[in-house]
């Protein structure tokens, strides 16, 4: 059986779509077969941010309507041929989704692939409750900022009660937090929230912290994930969630700011 | 008398449902004897008639239950009806009473404590509502998971938090809230009115607290104690926030 994994957040422009395509990017470079999907019907990205939207024949919606076969929609990943892409519609509304097409899609796909990777739209509607109902872990996509945590606080009360888990009396979602756009920096002069203040409020399994990175742009706007991009601090960061997530222990990184060469030589902290 | 928690209001254009909160006085029937009955009845209402004209009451059965004495639902709804009162409910009573009540068109206003337990009734259990954990005592309802911004949770009886309550959650009970943990959302104890309900919190942030609907606001509340145990209880009317020595 597959492992379905929903990454959201409730808030929009948080890295949702970015770690999507990083982490199925990471579990499928460490060998496992893995499948990301799109859920953001109308407003689609995770094809740019992997690459590959011109490829983009098919969709969910199709393959939910029965105009065309999953293996038809399914796009293979120029990068590594593990990884296979479910691209969302760009001309149909978030509501062409059925709870049951999405189900079945997910049977499927879970006959075939070890991981699915749900890219959940922002907001708590249709297509974010699609894309958390059946999942098995859920990755809180956060950032340090008090709107965000809220929301995600938000959308945490609806994995423990609106999803298919919580309605079948299962074993809970395992829940796990991604603090992402982290700046040390503007922790330290009191701008941003600080890792502790979140985890105050949400109290989640941390499984790691994405610093803000121009690295992250860049490989967006070049459509490839940026943990491909190994020099870069957030594609080490991604990196380590995706060990982390599989079983291995790593220390935490980028939590507290790089310390200038200045530092480093008289040991200051 | 009743405010109903678990109601959520769905609007349409023609009809809407609203929970609302209004007093309603509880007639506790204690005596078989309906020529007595009917007497004390006329007193009380001579007493203040102007209060008493066409005003809704709830029976509560649970006394006479107690007696183990039997009385005849109808006659009693006569004389209650003669003396110009509308019965509206019935409470405390055995099922076979409540079945009645429902069959003359007559709600049966759940209330688990003041449920009569006849010694041959089984006692009846409520089905806990929201999927929240309940313990072995039906009506104090456990939370061991953090409740999160937009649930909502809601007791019967006591309600134990053994973790955070975040801004934008809001817990109900009619007993007593114990929370160790932050409260930063919501916490009204006592919903039903009981003004001898507390709240317990080990960390007070909250953006509301209530108690037997008498209600501070987080702007009231802050810079009286934060980061430390606390209990709130209703005084003279007025809510009371204390460190717990």
């Amino acid at each position: 059986m597959a492992r379905i994994i929903v990454v959201t957040s409730g808030k929009g422009g948080v890295g949702k779509t970015t770690t999507s395509a990083a982490i199925s990017m990471g579990l499928a470079k460490k060998g496992h077969k893995t499948v990301v999907i799109d859920f953001d019907v109308g407003l689609r990205n995770l094809d740019l941010i992997m690459g590959c939207e011109r490829r983009v024949v098919y969709d969910i919606i199709n393959v939910i309507n029965g105009e065309a076969s999953l293996n038809q929609a399914l796009i293979k990943d120029k990068n590594c041929n593990l990884l296979s892409i479910l691209p969302a519609s760009q001309t149909r509304n978030k509501d062409a989704l059925t709870q049951e097409g999405v189900g079945n899609i997910l049977e499927e796909l879970s006959k075939e692939f070890k991981y699915i990777v749900c890219d959940s739209p922002a907001g708590i509607e249709q297509g974010a409750h699609l894309a958390m109902y059946f999942a098995d872990d859920a990755f809180i996509v956060t950032n340090p900022e008090v709107s965000s945590v809220r929301d995600s606080d938000r959308i945490l009360g609806l994995l423990s009660s609106k999803s298919q888990r919580a309605e079948k009396n299962e074993e809970p979602i395992k829940e796990y937090l991604i603090l992402t756009r982290y700046a040390p920096e503007r922790v330290k002069s009191g701008e941003m929230l600080s890792l502790d203040d979140v985890q105050d409020i949400l109290s989640l399994d941390l499984l790691g912290v994405i610093p803000e990175s121009k690295s992250v742009l860049t490989a967006s706007n070049s459509g490839n994930p940026v943990i491909l991009d190994e020099k870069s601090d957030a594609g080490q960061a991604y990196g380590d969630i995706v060990a982390r997530y599989l079983g291995e222990t790593r220390p935490h990184r980028f939590i507290d700011g790089k310390k200038g060469l200045f530092r480093k030589l008289f040991g200051g902290g | 008398m009743t405010i109903n928690a678990q109601n959520k209001s769905y609007s349409s254009p023609a009809l809407e449902f609203k929970s609302t909160m209004f007093s309603v006085p509880v007639l506790g029937v204690a005596s078989d004897d309906l020529i007595l009955i009917e007497q004390v009845l006329n007193e009380k209402i001579k007493l203040a008639p102007e209060f008493f004209k066409h005003s809704p009451v709830i029976l509560d059965f649970q006394d006479v239950n107690k007696k183990q004495l039997t009385i005849a639902l109808d006659a009693l709804l006569a004389i209650i009806r003669k003396a110009g009162l509308f019965v509206v409910g019935v409470r405390g009573g055995t099922d076979e009473q409540h079945q009645k009540a429902i069959d003359l068109g007559i709600a049966v206003t759940a209330n688990t404590e003041v449920k009569a337990e006849l010694p041959k009734t089984p006692k009846i259990i409520t089905a806990p509502k929201d999927d929240v954990p309940v313990s072995d005592d039906s009506t104090t309802v456990l939370i061991t998971k953090p409740i999160r911004s937009g649930q909502r949770i809601y007791s019967h009886g006591d309600l134990i938090v053994l973790a955070q309550v975040g801004a934008g959650a809001e817990i109900l009970a009619e007993g007593n809230i114990h929370i160790y943990g932050t409260l930063r959302g919501r916490a009204l104890a006592g919903v039903q009115g009981n003004i001898h309900a507390r709240i317990f919190c080990s960390d007070l942030q909250a953006e509301l607290i209530s108690i037997a609907g008498h209600y501070k606001i987080s702007d009231d509340i802050q810079g009286a104690v934060s980061n430390t145990p606390i209990q709130i209880y209703l005084q003279k009317n007025a809510l009371v926030i204390k460190p717990i020595a």
